[in-house]
């Protein structure tokens, strides 16, 4: 069974504060759970910039790639059509659904992506390990699973940075 | 000049505002009984629609010849709605993507709401084209799929096929915007609901959302993402939609400006349409503590340099018609201002070029009833435009012997009106049953007056 240490904060800059002094001590971060995108606790919590957009680069390739090959292929291989006398491979008239079918790919793909990659999908229950998290309460979670970890330590440093609220937690599920 | 820094300073939404009270507030609109006013407006919006269903059924049953078309003007109500609303989208998309990407935190009361419009714009114009059809029921054949006729597939050359792609997959990309922007919310809607019914549904609808900082590291950066493809997408939306007639050989649609002005014309009427809806939305859910008049005033803004530049593009075209020394040009510009539709042109004249000038005054940007009556003028004179733009060009032919006129009749009256009804019905249960103001991001700019300005 599995242990965390959770702590309320009510205002985002004593998150950021705190959470900079957690991860300076030494502590694990689990995760923090925040109503809004704070911004600065990805250099706090020290997140690497997110690899989504190179898949988003990647899905618009893709797309590109079908737009303009799916055109060709259709107008020039699969039923050539004279229309106008316009030549099979009329590429610059081809360059607006390539467009399109570019940024639907890249949109769609990295929406996807995003959505399996955390795990917000569907039917899926929410983890909740402090109430309020989407309302008006930002919580940091450390796991308390290793012997070294220091519950003086982690409560002054709350009490340092004004929390709310401390709890220990089991992993209930 | 210090009283201009001054008002830069002011708060993004008024009264005082925590996190606690934001969210109250507009969780709140959802679960309190609607005002009279909301229901005003949406019996309008829900008889204008029975109305339009009525027409199109009729209309479907019966073949398009209910229309007042004749073999001359063979475009000219139908595509007129199209392109209108179509237009009416784009401030969606550009006060939910470009203003992000300009980092204009004060998108973030109305951006929800513009986004809704947006959409439920766009289903309104995708309507057209397929009612246009005659026989809607054969609009996949729009679609390159594989198929026993051949295969035959679409011709790829063909700006009308470019329609299909641009606005399925506008459609598409502000749906998902629009949804992915509004998770969050719906996951605070979920964690406050009070009934069983209603966690339930929230509870799929917010897809397990839970706060995570490690979701939303990784949410914000798709988010920018999304923005930056929806910014070049909405030019090329309304680019597109300009193609339909500059690449044809009509006098009059066959002009180099058409991108521009459309992309510029679309934003002039889409503002207005916005400044229309969310001042009915905010005194009907009681949010003008959020949706402020300085939001109000900036949007007029706007309206000022777009109705700028489409009062120049009036000015270009009129100009490139006398320059380039075509007779043909030349007489369809004349018989525009002056010709049996000049009553057409006057009114969009009117109402675009003059109306916007009133925004210079602060008087008038700050009344809500002006500002109101005057964004009811702007749409008249940009559905007008499309009108005028696309019937005067072709009721008279090359050949005189062709000329003919146009008269719309009662069904394609009432399919405008029903249009109108579908958009204002959606919008109104949108305002009433989702968070219409996303929380999210208001929270993240009530900070704005925080910190620095002393007082936490």
């Amino acid at each position: 069974m599995k242990k965390y240490f959770v702590v309320s904060f009510d205002n985002e800059y004593d998150l950021v504060n705190a959470t900079q002094e957690f991860k300076n001590s030494g502590f694990t971060l689990l995760d923090a759970f925040t109503p809004y995108a704070v911004h600065g606790l990805d250099k706090a919590m020290g997140l690497k910039p997110s690899r989504l957009s190179k898949i988003c680069f990647m899905f618009a390739f893709i797309g590109l790639t079908i737009g303009l090959y799916g055109q060709y292929w259709i107008s020039a291989v699969n039923w050539p059509i004279n229309i106008g006398g316009k030549p099979w491979n009329s590429l610059p008239g081809f360059m607006p659904i390539a467009f399109e079918t570019t940024v639907l790919f890249a949109g769609l793909g990295t929406v996807f992506t995003l959505l399996w990659r955390t795990g917000v999908l569907p039917g899926r229950k929410p983890k909740i390990y402090a109430p309020d998290v989407t309302d008006d309460r930002f919580v940091i979670v450390l796991t308390k699973d290793l012997r070294s970890f220091n519950s003086e330590k982690a409560e002054e440093i709350s009490t340092i940075h004004h929390a709310v609220e401390w709890q220990e937690k089991l992993e209930s599920e | 000049m210090a009283n201009h820094v001054e008002s830069l300073r002011k708060p993004l939404v008024h009264g005082n505002k925590n996190l606690k009270t934001v969210t109250d507030d507009v969780v709140g609109i959802m679960d309190k009984k609607p005002t009279g006013l909301w229901w005003i407006g949406f019996i309008i919006a829900a008889s204008a629609l029975t109305l339009g269903i009525v027409a199109v059924s009729y209309q479907i049953m019966t073949g398009i010849g209910t229309w007042g078309l004749n073999k001359t003007v063979g475009w000219a109500f139908d595509i007129t709605n199209f392109v209108f609303w179509v237009g009416i989208g784009h401030a969606g998309t550009l006060i939910s993507a470009i203003l992000f990407l300009f980092r204009q935190k004060w998108r973030t009361s109305i951006n929800r709401s513009a986004e809704a419009m947006t959409i439920f714009a766009v289903i309104c114009a995708g309507l057209f084209p397929i009612i246009h059809m005659g026989r809607p029921w054969m609009a996949y054949w729009m679609l390159p799929y594989p198929n026993t006729r051949g295969p035959l597939w679409v011709n790829f050359r063909s700006p009308l096929a470019w329609d299909v792609f641009a606005i399925s997959t506008y459609l598409i990309i502000s749906a998902v915007f629009w949804y992915i922007g509004m998770i969050p919310d719906l996951a605070t809607v979920r964690d406050r609901a009070k009934t069983k019914v209603k966690k339930w549904i929230f509870g799929f609808l917010s897809f397990g959302w839970s706060g995570s900082f490690k979701t939303w590291h990784r949410y914000e950066t798709v988010y920018g993402l999304l923005a930056g493809l929806a910014a070049p997408l909405v030019v090329s939306v309304h680019t597109i939609v300009s193609f339909d007639f500059a690449t044809s050989a009509i006098p009059g649609w066959h002009t180099t400006t058409f991108p521009p002005y459309f992309v510029a014309g679309a934003v002039f009427s889409g503002f207005a349409m916005v400044l229309t809806l969310l001042i009915i939305a905010r005194k009907a859910m009681r949010l003008e503590e959020y949706i402020t008049v300085k939001h109000i005033e900036n949007m007029t803004k706007v309206i000022i340099v777009t109705g700028g530049i489409v009062t120049l593009s009036y000015a270009t075209e009129f100009f490139m018609a006398w320059y380039s020394g075509n007779g043909y040009e030349q007489f369809v510009f004349l018989n525009r201002a002056m010709g049996p539709f000049a009553w057409a042109y006057w009114i969009m004249v009117g109402c675009n070029l003059l109306t916007p000038q009133f925004f210079w005054f602060k008087k008038i940007r700050t009344n809500m009833i002006m500002v109101f009556i005057l964004s009811i003028f702007i749409n008249i004179g940009m559905w007008f435009e499309r009108f005028v733009i696309i019937v005067t060009s072709l009721h008279r032919d090359f050949l005189p012997s062709a000329w003919a006129m146009y008269k719309p009749s009662y069904v394609e009256i009432a399919t405008l009106i029903g249009s109108f009804g579908l958009f204002f019905t959606l919008f109104m249960l949108f305002i009433r049953y989702l968070p219409i103001i996303s929380i999210g991001e208001v929270k993240s700019v009530l900070q704005f007056k925080g910190r620095h300005g002393g007082e936490k």
